[in-house]
């Protein structure tokens, strides 16, 4: 590691590129906590919003009438309204009439953080693409075999668990992994309320040793790499995951 | 037995005539406007309105007991400068949709090239602007591109929000590359022999067989497509141009009313939402009406 830090130092002082993230061992945390930090928070909404997906596809298909309209107008609002006004919206107007705790020091400090705003705002975001998701793949499910299931003796709920539900995901699968690719493009959004995440650090350190285009350059190939893996990845997942005689 | 005469939207069969009869005029209606029109009634501005109001009066009850004015005569004041913004977010939207589809319709094109080079660059420049964030791309134009192009006759200006429009319409581009993509390859390859069993050269064949029926399959997800970027205009706030969400700031700053917050980001969402439902209301229907027909 000691020669390629060397490398960018060198190369600093030959060619001005000067990328201080390799060699300034400083930045070179602050960056790596930032992609820690959008890997935490991708991971998080992740867990989050497949919960309301699941959930909210269970109360779409509930005998309600008026859960269903609740959960048919929270889909059309949060996929209707740009994230970031939802995360503002979050963040500044209910963040304000939270309440506050106070911290060892006696300062007022709000009772959800801007990593915690972030996380609701997105998983909220991302789980109104999830309930339709799911819900499509619980429709793929034939009746036939849920009337297997339930001349096995299974109950509805068994049904639901462990017949339907994981052919649902297999069949879903290929539109989640898409919802998840967008999902970790969307954390950039945090940049804009101060969560310290990829962006946000590279903000810092091109603002500290004025390496904009560096930083840029950088920052966007990191970016494709990281959704380009992931993307690489789920693919062969879903080509495994297939179920033989579903779609094409 | 003389029946009496039937007209048209009535029936003498043992229907629901309510219905029937709503629904005559329903399509009475949709034939002169020569498409369907958006179901959104009544009741879903009334909805709009209430939640509006709600916030209003949660804002209005928190407020102190000495408050100047009410929390809807400040919206209504600070009306005017924030439909401007919106106004300039939809121009946004509009200049990048068509430069993001005109580049974009090319790009698809390379993609299905018989020239492997020009095949692998176009598909190479489409997985790159597919994958990077928007807010990424957006910064990186912000910054990298100059605020004026000198081409030594004469110099052309780039303002903040030139750049945006820019940023904003290269994932769209490469979006469009892949819609164009998707659709062609998505037509069975019956219709690419039949084609060549008739002597059609192969530009002949995409201009006058192919591209004519993927305009069907293209068009739902392009819409869907404009209403994503539409949603994403927003984020040229962060980056400085004053748009919609950066007037909101602005006016929150000036009057700096905390019970305001959630009116005045309830107004924005509204706004959006306004513009943005019926568009994929009509993008569903399109989708259904255009489903598989092979």
């Amino acid at each position: 590691m000691e020669a390629v830090y060397e490398w960018a130092r060198v190369l600093y002082q030959d060619t001005g590129i000067n990328l201080t993230f390799i060699y300034d061992s400083y930045d070179r945390n602050r960056l790596i906590d930032g992609f820690l930090m959008t890997v935490w928070l991708s991971v998080i909404c992740l867990g989050l919003s497949v919960a309301i997906g699941v959930v909210g596809a269970w109360a779409q298909g509930a005998r309600s009438a008026i859960l269903r309209r609740c959960v048919a107008g929270y889909i059309e609002f949060f996929r209707n309204t740009p994230p970031l006004v939802q995360l503002y919206f979050f963040y500044f107007a209910l963040g304000s009439i939270m309440p506050t705790t106070t911290n060892r020091f006696g300062l007022p400090e709000p009772l959800l953080d801007n990593f915690a705003w972030a996380v609701i705002s997105l998983s909220f975001f991302a789980g109104a693409f999830n309930v339709e998701i799911f819900r499509s793949g619980i429709e793929a499910v034939p009746e036939s075999t849920k009337e297997a299931a339930e001349a096995l003796g299974y109950t509805r709920l068994q049904t639901y668990l462990e017949i339907v539900l994981p052919l649902a995901f297999r069949v879903c699968l290929p539109s989640l992994n898409n919802n998840l690719v967008n999902l970790v493009k969307t954390t950039t959004l945090a940049y804009a309320i101060a969560v310290p995440e990829m962006l946000y650090q590279a903000n810092q350190i091109w603002s500290d040793s004025v390496n904009v285009p560096e930083m840029m350059t950088f920052l966007l190939i990191a970016y494709v790499f990281l959704v380009g893996v992931l993307v690489w990845g789920m693919h062969r997942w879903e080509r495994s995951m297939r179920l033989p005689g579903f779609g094409s | 037995m003389k029946r009496a005469p039937v007209f048209h939207g009535e029936t003498d069969l043992p229907v629901l005539l309510p219905a029937a009869r709503r629904l005559a005029r329903r399509a009475e209606r949709e034939r002169l406007a020569g498409g369907p029109l958006p179901r959104l009634k009544a009741r879903h501005g009334l909805w709009l309105l209430a939640i509006l109001l709600l916030s209003a009066g949660v804002a209005q009850a928190q407020a102190d007991a000495q408050v100047k004015e009410s929390v809807i005569t400040a919206i209504f004041k600070w009306m005017p400068v924030l439909l401007q913004g919106f106004i300039f977010n939809i121009a946004i939207s509009f200049l990048a949709m068509v430069i993001g589809t005109a580049v974009g319709a090319v790009l698809g094109l390379m993609q299905i090239s018989l020239l492997p080079p020009v095949r692998f660059g176009s598909w190479f420049v489409t997985q790159f602007f597919r994958n990077a964030p928007w807010l990424v791309l957006l910064f990186f134009c912000m910054f990298l591109l100059p605020f004026e192009f000198d081409l030594g006759f004469a110099t052309i200006p780039f303002p903040d929000w030139v750049k945006a429009t820019i940023g904003l319409a290269l994932p769209v581009m490469a979006n469009v590359s892949e819609i164009v993509r998707g659709a062609v390859q998505s037509l069975p390859s019956g219709q690419w022999e039949a084609a060549e069993s008739l002597a059609f050269s192969r530009r002949q064949t995409l201009w006058e067989i192919i591209l004519p029926q993927c305009v069907k399959r293209m068009l739902p997800p392009w819409m869907n497509l404009y209403a994503i970027l539409t949603m994403a205009t927003v984020l040229a706030s962060i980056v400085g141009v004053s748009e919609m969400m950066t007037q909101t700031g602005r006016a929150l700053a000036a009057e700096n009313r905390p019970e305001l917050l959630i009116p005045f980001y309830s107004f924005v969402l509204i706004c959006f939402f306004a513009y943005c439902y019926p568009i994929a209301v009509w993008t569903r229907r399109l989708e259904r009406r255009y489903q598989v027909k092979l």
